[in-house]
């Protein structure tokens, strides 16, 4: 078959296109998004018609994918770690619903934060909610988990996620294809009621999911990306799951360690392999990318029954992602000595672009903020972060996508003044709405400012779902048409600029200011 | 055959296209790739690095381990420095001399082009002036791609092909500026 050369992100993509796929749902995020872009871009998935333009938020993707499950086809659903709390309830709540069609939910999480605001883990999300998680540790087997994540989510009627993590996400190698699944025919749920979750049948489901718990271990035991390599050295067991399991091989690749191996690629995990290593080794090592998970669960809450290394004692960092360095000393490997970096080197952070629209922005921005002094901009998640940076510092928030405008809406009752949010178009249209129905029904008094650039810039120029109706939803929302102010951020028209905020500033009440002009970016990308 | 090669520059730099020509010349040899990027938050003008292993044997790792980089290819000579702990002790920095000054703190040149001659086996010329020369500063990174081609594991006449094929579908012109380029960065290595 092909041989093909993908990152990580790309290899679940086509791989879920050759597994029968009839949908790709997701918002994006580093370091999901070329899932869905790949798919985009692929000629199969043209044809045959594939779902595969961006939804408005994780939860409407999680939600619209179990639609197209419940008419029988095969969904996938993509996102990055933090999109997971957003679509959380519809996850959680697809245990107890369960699977028509297969679905696969495709986390990508991002340890030591590289782009993102916190590294936390979606495997937790996986055992809290009951569910299978598959972890493939290379491109070859990201290719290839979807096709067993779709079985396994069709035989036992369960959604099926698959965690990825940023090295993976983002790195290429060679894959080779199998053959391609035809999709399902269209077919509802055989019991009707299957998706309803009345408290008495939500009762009966949930029992189900708990009866079926076993099962999803037996089928860990026997799964194929669950690895036991036999080894002599007794004196240490070692557990590697996902990219861990690289790295620790990349250490262990020509050196004379022989110790036991579990390499770790489906959860829940399976029970036997662990029984075995964890009887049979004198101590175990635990090699988790992200939280330690399974090393919590070795150790239980009094740590007194096995010898467990790991995160939590130190021979590993607590926090961050793995790297072959720190496996190396993990096992005790002595290091080769290291050049130094040179003391002239320096930091280099990111910055907006030479020519951005948020810069002009910004600069207008402080220009009308100026007599009421620092700390009254709330702000969020997107290339406008950037504005923190010097020269601009011109914004003191940045949490989780949409709290812009619901910390301004909470600041505002408390009389702070003036209370201000920055958020980019498709922010607001992910989670920005709802906060400002809540300013208008609230009638506090703030200035929520829009930042229109027409595109999702920060992970790469996807299509904005607002594009094009900003105005119309701030007026549908109840904002009043004469306090929905347009400006185009550019330096010849700076002092008009300056003045339209000042005069919202002062109006009492909901303000909507857009500045908007188009990410330099966008047209090259749309020209491609 | 192992080579373990750090590409680095600042975001919008290129360097992501070397890497899909020693991607594509690495599938033509039939060899094991694994090439990990920077995508995201970074790339907005701040550092980025690609590290691409080739090998005949299995690569694990997508990440280099310290120490043990063939090379260091960059496009910018303070990135260049940046990634000194990947290189093994007698590996070669090889690395454009013009700055990309984005920072209020920019070190002088002359700093660093000291710590760059202290490497062992190091490589520093202005391939800038070079690609301008042949018609585009765009093909800088081609030019340092040849200055390198030696050390690679690959045939030069992969990575010609390689340059036709990742080229093609922007016309004869570019595909020959950048074989132009390879050529001329190629005969800066003595
Ligand atoms: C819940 C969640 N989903 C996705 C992301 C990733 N993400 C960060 S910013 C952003 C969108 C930015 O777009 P926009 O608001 O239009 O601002 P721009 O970057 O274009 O300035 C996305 C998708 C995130 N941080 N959190
Ligand atoms: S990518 Fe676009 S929106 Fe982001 S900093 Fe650059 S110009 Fe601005």
């Amino acid at each position: 078959m092909d041989k093909l050369l993908l990152l990580g992100d790309e290899a679940v993509g086509q791989g879920a296109l050759d597994a029968g796929l009839s949908g790709a749902f997701g918002y994006p995020g580093t370091p999901s998004t070329e899932i869905i872009e790949y798919i985009q871009e692929n000629e199969d998935a043209m044809k045959r018609k594939i779902h595969f333009s961006w939804s408005a938020n994780e939860k409407t993707s999680m939600e619209e994918a179990m639609g197209l499950s419940y008419a029988g086809k095969r969904a996938l659903v993509t996102m990055k770690h933090v999109g997971l709390n957003v679509a959380a309830d519809a996850y959680v709540n697809s245990a107890i619903t369960g699977a028509n069609g297969g679905i696969i939910v495709a986390v990508a999480d991002d340890p030591s934060m590289h782009s993102s605001q916190n590294e936390q883990d979606s495997r937790f999300y996986g055992n809290f909610a009951q569910l299978p998680v598959m972890e493939p540790c290379d491109q070859q087997e990201a290719y290839d988990m979807p096709r067993e994540a779709f079985a396994l989510s069709e035989k036992y009627k369960v959604p099926v996620m698959l965690r990825l993590t940023t090295r993976l996400a983002h790195s290429r190698a060679g894959i080779i294809r199998k053959e391609v699944i035809p999709e399902n025919e269209m077919h509802r749920p055989d019991d009707p009621n299957q998706f309803m979750l009345l408290p008495a049948f939500a009762r009966e489901n949930y029992k189900d999911l708990l009866e079926k718990q076993s099962q999803f271990i037996a089928e860990s035991e026997e799964s194929k990306y669950n690895v036991f390599h036999n080894g002599d050295d007794k004196g240490m067991g070692i557990i590697a799951c996902g990219l861990g399991y690289n790295y620790l091989m990349e250490n262990v690749q020509g050196s004379d360690l022989d110790y036991p191996i579990l390499k770790i690629g489906q959860y829940p995990l399976p029970r036997k392999q662990i029984e075995k290593i964890t009887s049979e080794c004198d101590s175990v090592l635990v090699i988790e990318e992200g939280m330690p998970l399974l090393e919590e669960k070795l150790r239980g809450y009094l740590d007194n029954c096995l010898n467990v290394k790991g995160r939590l004692d130190g021979t590993l960092p607590r926090y961050g992602e793995l790297n072959p360095q720190i496996v190396a000393s993990a096992l005790g490997l002595s290091p080769k000595p290291v050049k130094d970096i040179p003391k002239t080197v320096k930091g280099r952070p990111p910055e907006l672009c030479k020519g951005c629209p948020h810069r002009d922005t910004f600069v207008t921005l402080n220009k009308a903020m100026e007599k009421y002094g620092k700390g009254h901009v709330f702000s969020d998640i997107g290339c406008y972060t950037l504005g923190f940076l010097p020269p601009f510092n011109a914004i003191n928030s940045c949490v989780c996508m949409g709290a812009s405008v619901s910390m301004a809406v909470g600041a505002a009752e408390a009389g702070f003044y003036p209370s201000v949010a920055v958020i980019g178009d498709s922010t607001f249209g992910h989670s920005g709405m709802t906060g400002l129905l809540d300013a208008v029904n609230k009638e506090s008094n703030v200035v929520i400012m829009i930042l229109d650039n027409n595109t999702v810039a920060m992970t790469g120029m996807q299509d904005s779902a607002v594009e094009g109706s900003i105005e119309k939803i701030c007026a549908g929302l109840g904002v009043e048409k004469e306090h929905i102010r347009v400006f185009k951020p550019l330096k010849p028209k700076h002092d008009e600029n300056v003045k339209i905020i000042e005069e919202e500033l002062e109006y009492s009440g909901v303000s909507v200011i857009i500045p908007r002009r188009e990410c330099i970016h966008l047209r090259r990308k749309r020209k491609k | 055959m192992k080579k373990d090669i750090i590409l680095a520059g600042v975001g919008g730099q290129g360097i992501l296209t070397i890497a899909t020509i020693l991607g594509d010349a690495v599938i033509k040899e039939d060899l094991n790739l694994k090439q990990a990027e920077v995508h995201g938050m970074s790339q907005r003008g701040g550092a980025v690095q690609s590290h691409v292993r080739i090998s005949d044997e299995k690569i694990h790792s997508d990440l280099i381990h310290h120490s043990t980089a063939d090379i260091i290819l960059s496009l910018e000579p303070m990135e260049s420095l940046r990634y000194l702990p990947y290189l093994k002790e007698d590996g070669w920095l090889i690395t454009n001399t013009q700055s990309f000054v984005n920072i209020p703190n920019y070190p002088q040149e002359a700093e660093l082009l000291e710590e760059i001659s202290k490497i062992k086996n190091s490589l520093a010329f202005d391939a800038v002036k070079i690609a301008k020369e042949l018609g585009s500063i765009k093909a800088t990174n081609i030019v340092m791609l040849g200055t390198t081609s030696k050390f690679i594991g690959l045939p030069y006449k992969t990575l010609k092909e390689s340059i036709k094929s990742v080229f093609a579908t922007k016309g004869d012109k570019i595909v020959k500026l950048n074989l132009n380029a390879l050529e001329a960065g190629k005969k800066q290595m003595k």
